[in-house]
């Protein structure tokens, strides 16, 4: 089973990235661009065939390493 | 005393921190490295600064489960001193040791340049040799310092003088302009509740020596060494009682 796993700061938090194109974009002419995030995108293969095992096993590493939950959130798709 | 200073993968300040507690301080420096499980036999523990694991994924988030770390962990439950400097402050707060989090500096940029902090808290085992409100110069080297915590932890850290250092002026005013990397309330170092964990961004390890033009930080690592002679005597007296 594969996961893709979004990390992202969490709403309210300063993106400074996310600025910085946002400017970038507005320079460009895009300027119905707003509230720019930047974020991480990681996928991976499970060897778990069953799907709400496979969830648990990603949310657990999803809380332990692959987000700081005190400023990033996750989400993930399982296929 | 005997200090440890812990080497991760990427670590790029032990040998500087060794060099300031050995040549300069003559205290015994023991070298751990990452894999150590055990750090039997130390009076204090460093983690200095450095780019551990590449600072991959977020920084010091890989480092914080390196298996040395176990050992710092039950080191500093047990009320041993623990520094965490610059990457060493990120890893305490990934650890858990520390609350918070680090974001990126509000520029983006790597800054490397002196900064003044106010000593906040002039009681912790860090700064015993500080007056109270002292202005230090010291110097970040950090791309990664912009410290963010919830409301509820700050006012925590406020209540209970954890916050150690904050960025300020020259003259020691705590203003907007004076914070280097955007970091939530000017916070430059904070302390855990036990006072035994301090995480601070600049690196008291690059200005010991007068020679070199500034000596600030070693207030930093003499007043530990106040705490561990202090400790060491009582543990003397008692063994003759």
């Amino acid at each position: 089973m594969k996961a893709k796993i979004h990390v992202t700061l969490k709403p309210g938090i300063l993106d400074p990235q996310g600025k910085a194109i946002e400017h970038a974009l507005e320079t460009l002419g895009f300027n119905s661009a707003s509230h720019v995030r930047v974020g991480k995108y990681m996928e991976l293969e499970l060897k778990e065939a069953a799907k709400d095992k496979a969830e648990a096993e990603v949310k657990a590493m999803c809380e332990k390493l692959l987000a700081n939950t005190i400023i990033e959130e996750y989400r993930y798709e399982l296929q | 005393m005997n200090i440890g200073v812990v080497t991760f993968p990427g670590s790029n300040c032990d040998h500087d921190c060794q060099y300031v507690l050995a040549d300069v301080l003559g205290q015994t420096v023991q070298m751990a490295w990452h894999k150590e499980t055990s750090l039997n036999g130390l009076d204090a523990i460093i983690l200095p600064g450095g780019f551990s694991y590449g600072d991959y994924l977020r920084t010091g988030a890989i480092a914080r489960f390196s298996p040395v770390m176990g050992a710092v962990k039950e080191f500093a439950s047990a009320g041993g001193l623990v520094l965490g400097i610059c990457n060493g402050f990120q890893i305490l707060l990934e650890a858990g040791l520390l609350p918070g989090a680090m974001l990126r500096n509000r520029s983006l940029s790597f800054i490397c340049k002196d900064v003044y902090v106010r000593v906040e808290n002039a009681a912790t085992a860090f700064t015993g040799r500080c007056e109270p409100a002292q202005v230090l110069k010291i110097p970040i080297a950090h791309a990664d310092g912009n410290y963010y915590t919830d409301d509820v932890t700050l006012s925590q850290l406020k209540a209970t003088a954890q916050v150690v250092f904050r960025y300020c002026t020259p003259d020691g005013e705590v203003t907007p302009e004076a914070n280097p990397n955007g970091s939530l309330d000017n916070i430059a170092g904070i302390v855990n509740v036990k006072g035994n964990v301090l995480g601070m961004m600049p690196h008291p390890e690059r200005c010991v020596e007068d020679m070199l033009g500034n000596d600030a930080g070693r207030l930093i690592f003499m007043s530990m060494l106040d705490v561990l002679k202090k400790a060491s005597q009582n543990i003397k007296m008692v063994s003759t009682i």
